[in-house]
């Protein structure tokens, strides 16, 4: 049985920041830096195999086992709620998932409320929470131009600077949830290498501890 | 069902039979009516309906252990049962349907010591049968029951402290105790209580010190008695404490617990006690029980899954009847698995291939 530890990493700058904390916390993968297309890297001198996939997709990875462990966004696990240890939160990658709406938006609640989002389970629970009517549309990509088109009254997106809701006459209505990116197990693995997950862990939160 | 599955059923029927456990068979039918009453105790809601003839709705049975109690009479003393049967769920993702292989035991009755004891260790022992890397996940959800009523969360908040323990979601329960201004100590025990695993031995003598003079201290003795008895027919060390297994509190209480294999990514047998959906249901007893998921054993690696064919006996289409079996019988007493044939299909693949020339068989691939 396979006893290097598979770490499933999210491809783009969030990914390589956390992979320069699992190197401190001592699983470095020196081959990760040559700059190459292949997505698996490893060192078995630690016990380790890093690989790159979709942001979307690590936790996919993780639940079903391909990987032991990965780092996902919340907004991930909160919109597919994967069956994994959620084990820490990385406090990077912070953003926020918000409503926004055209500049001066007035909601009429005599209406459903027409809503454009990727996340529509998020958008979903949270309306549901307040008894609020909706019309979901369902939209992979370039959302804020729903509320412009007349496609839909908001929007319920990832807002990290709110430059691009800013350039498109759009402001945050308010906000559903804080995201950041978190350290996620599968829950058979965690049995089986508790060791060097328990050891990433407590690494990875000494050295949050430092930069709060 | 494959080999393997049809191996492990046979070695768990008779880990069960020797306890006194009698086999339990049902319908494959039920009333729909009984799992929408009961959806949230169900893995997935997702049930396959249909109408019978007189215009009734019925399922395919998602679960067992719904018409196991349903179909039993309170009785003095205790039933002990197990079953062999298909369930049938729509997968997530896919939204296909599925028919699936689940073994496992009820005890209904008065649910004593020994009764939880006798149940675990058949857990673990069912988990031994199939694999040699084996963990047993143990909690006791009173400790974790006692521990948030003592907090005074909210029924809401009671709901998503569940939820974050068994996610161990340390970080999102300390926002949670701290929006809920629970004293910082009973805040501090209840995320020791989230980073606390591994063996009873480890983690018992910090839990006893974590929760004496607490409600919960009476149930950790009852983890301790049992994880004794566990200990002592050698089920010591692959047996592991974790108050991450939580279940559906509605439906559980008291011990529960989840089975994995190494290789396989999800729990292969989960369980517990479940006093409170038999009060749901109207019954006076108590039970406990557990269920294996057979069907994710297919997840194993396995070596025989690399060949279509242990032998192949290559005969000629004219090759006298009494010579092929021969050839045949002479394989198989040796031990092979024999598949004779005249042709050779393209892509087959074998261990051996063997060719019959006359009464003469020689090897040759």
């Amino acid at each position: 049985m396979d006893k290097m530890l598979n770490v499933a990493l999210p491809k783009g700058r969030l990914g390589e920041k956390v992979y320069a904390m699992f190197e401190k916390a001592g699983f470095p993968c020196p081959s990760i830096h040559e700059n190459n297309r292949k997505l698996i890297f490893e060192n078995p001198d630690c016990g380790v195999r890093y690989f790159w996939v979709k942001p979307s997709d690590v936790a996919i990875y993780v639940e079903r086992g391909a990987a032991d462990i990965g780092v996902a966004g919340k907004d991930i696990l909160l919109e597919y709620s994967p069956d994994v240890y959620e084990l820490f939160d990385l406090q990077t990658g912070k953003c926020r998932m918000a409503v926004a709406a055209p500049e001066g938006f007035r909601d009429d609640t005599s209406r459903a409320l027409k809503v454009a989002t990727k996340f529509t389970n998020i958008a979903r629970a949270h309306y549901a929470a307040r008894g609020r009517d909706i019309d979901i549309i369902h939209l992979n990509g370039s959302i804020e131009i729903a509320p412009i088109l007349g496609l839909s009254d908001v929007i319920v997106d990832i807002v990290e600077t709110g430059t691009t809701l800013k350039e498109n006459h759009l402001e945050v209505v308010e906000t559903v949830v804080p995201i950041s990116a978190r350290l996620i197990a599968n829950k058979a693995s965690f049995k089986f290498k508790s060791t060097p997950i328990e050891s990433i862990l407590q690494n990875l939160a000494l050295q949050t501890e430092e930069t709060l | 069902m494959n080999t393997g599955e049809e191996k492990a059923v046979a070695a768990l029927r008779a880990l069960y039979r020797r306890y006194g456990y009698r086999h339990y068979k049902m319908s494959k039918f039920e009333e729909y009516d009984l799992y929408s009453r009961n959806k949230e105790f169900l893995i997935s809601d997702n049930v396959i309906t249909f109408t019978d003839t007189n215009g009734k709705l019925m399922a395919l049975k998602p679960d067992v252990t719904l018409s196991i109690i349903k179909n039993g009479q309170d009785t003095d003393g205790m039933q002990k049962v197990y079953y062999d049967e298909h369930v049938y769920r729509v997968a997530e993702g896919t939204r296909a349907f599925k028919e699936l292989k689940q073994v496992g035991l009820e005890c209904v009755g008065t649910v004593d010591t020994y009764a939880v004891y006798e149940v675990l260790m058949l857990a673990a022992g069912s988990l031994a049968a199939l694999n040699e890397e084996w963990v047993l996940d143990i909690s006791h959800l009173n400790v974790v029951f006692a521990l948030l009523e003592d907090a005074g969360l909210s029924a809401e908040d009671t709901r998503r402290a569940l939820a974050l323990i068994g996610e161990k979601n340390r970080h999102e329960l300390t926002a949670l105790c701290t929006a809920a201004a629970i004293p910082s100590e009973k805040a501090a025990v209840l995320l020791e209580l989230v980073g606390l695993y591994g063996t009873p031995a480890s983690v018992l003598p910090r839990l006893h010190a974590l929760l004496q003079d607490t409600a919960a201290a009476p149930f950790v003795s009852e983890l301790q008695t049992v994880s004794d008895a566990l200990a002592r027919v050698g089920f010591g060390d692959k047996i592991h404490i974790d108050f991450s297994v939580v279940n559906d509190g509605n439906y559980y209480n008291g011990f529960v617990f989840k089975g994995f294999i190494h290789g396989i990514s999800s729990a292969v047998l989960s369980g517990g006690q479940y006093d409170r959906l038999m009060q749901k249901m109207g019954r006076r007893a108590g039970a406990i029980g557990f269920a294996l998921y057979l069907d994710l054993l297919a997840e194993l690696p396995t070596s025989a899954a690399r060949y279509d064919a242990d032998a192949v006996l290559l005969y000629d289409g004219g090759a006298a009847l009494a010579a092929v079996q021969k050839a045949v019988t002479t394989l198989t007493a040796e031990g092979r698995e024999v598949l004779a044939l005249s042709t050779l299909p393209a892509g087959l693949r074998y261990q051996t291939l063997y060719q019959l020339n006359g009464e003469e068989v020689t090897v040759v691939g």
